[in-house]
């Protein structure tokens, strides 16, 4: 019987494609239909695909109302129609692509753990099983991975910490708080290929001697809770999780906690308070996590991205191959998000040192409203803004940094020219007045005050710059974490590189 | 569901927190579940969450309050919220919200007087490559516009 493809990511949803799926259904009562992850191509979703001797054909973006016309046009066999893609990896948006963590995301059933083996899964964690703990770790420290939550902080590090702590009992937590505008690379891997979570945060598990372990996933992710909670079940039935992994004598559990819609949760210590059942309140540090964190045990914290790397780093020759790619210090692939005013967005996962400018006008394609790009925020909304003139910035953190912006998860935000720039930094200033934990007064007083500020130079007050520029200083050093710390990246970024849009007669003409 | 008595709710809670009592760090797991019950937490929910967590009154209204998500008070039939981060603004989120507001005659975080729709602002729904998005009683919606949004709200009144 032929197999059809609709995505069961929340994206392709939110555009129609389980309507698609039903009309398709009812047409075709014999079709199997597989809800596949998202190849991450938004434009075109939903993506259908079908399965034909020449390969998997794609058509997108297709409606329900689409339906009877496709079929009629012989979509099951492959047949030629305007919204004929041809085969997906054909596609130069995903050919360009050097796909590691995203492999099997939008190919497999993301809940079927027998395709899940048969697409190369759960060779990372048959490895690990056989080797010890200082050959697992030595493995992530030769990968040169940096978390991908933000910070960048060597992961092979963080566990040895965690590994060399003694306590009866340590954790494993994945940061799936997402928080970021611009970023889904997390969403994407939960809902397209949640057994390579699972799988990281297992080897994770024995690296460091921890039994347990949390995925804290936001509630603004309905179909994400979904997936992990669907994969858990199944890996638990089949030995993946549990008692004896794989039929081993070592054991590893996990489940899903879902946050409350707090920004600030995604910070460590304040997703480790939420866990444990507080206020998402910051923890000064240290302690560590890594030596004091859930539950005050020693506890591996990581980002989505970082865990779902780990299965590939521990195949055979995986630490290498993947150190090989990348530039400088930035080592293997980041899935790039290309996001917001863009013709092409989508998930984009491509060795570092690729240019900002690559990334926005020849995979990105520009503005989808076909207007020039006036900005682009990278690394959410505690990222500089940059100008088109920093686009041959290399996709890389020390790149980045020397030009005072940061990559954080990797989201890139594209603007056309009808944005305000005074605008969006009153926005900054705002969310993190929405958003801040309330433990220390430069973040919590400061972001109200840089809003009052912000909106009397819109008003024509342009002596109060000065003001601006003094308490971005205050915010940035005497706050504890990076939601007071690096709100003045978007506000100052937006002053230095767009000053026409704080002086007086834009302001009056924004009226 | 309509619960009158405040006996009742609390008799409700009880039941209803009762499958997390022996979980690590039970409190959200709590929370969540009576808020997806009640649609809110109730007031008479408040003491009965505590006890069951060994914290006081103050401290589980210190919860509710610090989250987003959970509410005090009921919210009305349909909860429209709509995203206001960055990639959604890119293309046009607040002229998107602005028409939902001109409609509904509310803004942020209120209720139409007939209790039909709540509007609040959602910072990221992940679906920023389909922007401006939204979330009609958890149900996601990417690519909105004006025309969109009447569609929605035809729907719920
Ligand atoms: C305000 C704030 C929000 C954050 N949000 C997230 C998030 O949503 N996801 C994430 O992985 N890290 C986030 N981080 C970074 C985490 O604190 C932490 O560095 C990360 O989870 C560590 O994992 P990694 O080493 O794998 O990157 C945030 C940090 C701050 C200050
Ligand atoms: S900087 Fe803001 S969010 Fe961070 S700890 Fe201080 S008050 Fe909390
Ligand atoms: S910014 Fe609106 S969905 Fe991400």
């Amino acid at each position: 019987m032929t197999r059809i493809f609709v995505p069961r990511d929340a994206l392709a949803v939110s555009v129609g494609a389980d309507d698609v799926a039903a009309a398709l259904r009812e047409a075709c009562p014999d079709l199997v239909i597989v809800r596949n992850g998202s190849r991450g191509m938004a434009w075109l979703e939903p993506l259908v695909e079908v399965e034909t001797p020449d390969g998997r054909i794609g058509y997108g973006p297709v409606t329900k109302a689409d339906v009877p016309g496709l079929l009629a046009a012989g979509l099951l066999h492959g047949a030629a129609h305007a919204k004929r893609i041809g085969r997906p990896e054909d596609v130069p948006f995903i050919a360009r692509q050097t796909r590691v963590t995203f492999a099997r995301a939008g190919i497999t059933d993301p809940v079927c753990l027998a395709d899940y083996r048969a697409h190369g899964g759960l060779v990372g964690l048959t490895r690990a099983l056989g080797m010890s703990q200082a050959e697992i770790i030595d493995d992530v420290v030769k990968s040169g991975l940096r978390g991908r939550g933000g910070a960048g902080f060597p992961t092979g590090i963080k566990w040895k910490t965690v590994q060399a702590a003694q306590a009866p009992q340590k954790y494993i937590v994945c940061n799936a708080d997402e928080g970021d505008s611009g970023t889904f690379a997390d969403r994407m891997v939960m809902e397209g290929d949640p057994f390579l979570l699972i799988e990281g945060m297992a080897i994770a598990g024995l690296a460091v001697g921890a039994t347990r372990g949390y995925v804290y996933l936001r509630s603004e992710y309905p179909h994400a809770i979904t997936a992990m909670n669907q994969a858990i079940l199944g890996a638990r039935a089949e030995n993946v999780l549990g008692p004896s992994l794989m039929g081993s004598n070592r054991a590893f559990d996990m489940e899903v906690r879902v946050g409350a819609g707090a920004y600030v949760c995604g910070e460590e210590t304040s997703l480790l308070d939420s866990l444990e059942g507080k206020r998402g309140q910051v923890r000064a540090k240290p302690p560590l996590p890594a030596l004091s964190g859930l539950f005050g045990c020693p506890t591996v914290v990581n980002n989505v991205l970082s865990l779902a790397v780990i299965p590939d780093v521990l195949r055979p020759g995986g630490a290498a191959a993947y150190q090989a790619l990348g530039v400088g210090r930035s080592r293997g692939t980041m899935p790039v998000q290309l996001a917001g005013n863009v013709a092409r967005g989508g998930l984009f996962e491509v060795p570092f040192g690729i240019t900002l400018g690559e990334l926005v006008m020849d995979v990105g394609g520009g503005t989808a409203t076909g207007r020039p790009v006036r900005a682009v925020q990278v690394g959410g909304p505690l990222g500089a803004y940059f100008p088109p003139s920093l686009f041959d910035t290399p996709f890389d953190y020390e790149a980045f940094a020397a030009r005072d912006g940061l990559i954080g998860h990797g989201g890139i935000v594209v603007f056309d020219d009808s944005v305000d720039m005074a605008r969006m930094a009153r926005f900054a200033m705002e969310f993190c007045a929405v958003e801040s934990c309330g433990k220390c007064t430069p973040c919590r007083i400061g972001s109200t005050r840089g809003v009052e500020v912000i909106d009397r130079i819109i008003a024509g007050d342009i002596g109060q710059l000065r003001l601006l520029e003094d308490l971005c200083e205050t915010m940035k050093f005497g706050s504890l974490c990076a939601l007071g710390g690096f709100t003045p990246y978007p506000v100052m970024s937006a002053v230095q590189h767009f000053p026409e849009d704080f002086r007086p007669q834009h302001a009056m003409a924004a009226e | 569901m309509q619960l009158v008595s405040g006996s009742d709710v609390s008799a409700r809670t009880v039941e209803i927190i009762a499958p997390f009592l022996s979980l690590e760090g039970p409190a959200m797991p709590m929370i969540h579940a009576v808020q997806a019950a009640f649609g809110f937490v109730p007031e008479a929910s408040v003491p009965v969450v505590a006890q069951a967590l060994n914290l006081s009154r103050a401290e589980v209204h210190g919860l509710v309050s610090f989250y987003h998500d959970f509410r005090h008070e009921p919210a009305g039939r349909t909860v429209l919220k709509l995203c206001r981060a960055e990639a959604c603004q890119a293309l046009g989120a607040d002229r998107v919200a602005a028409h939902a507001g001109a409609r509904l005659g509310i803004g942020w975080h209120q209720t139409t007087p007939d209790d039909a729709v709540t509007l609040e602002p959602v910072f990221c729904l992940g679906l920023c490559a389909a922007a401006p998005c939204g979330m009609v009683n958890g149900r996601t919606v990417a690519r909105l516009d004006a025309a969109r949004i009447d569609a929605i709200l035809d729907e719920c009144s």
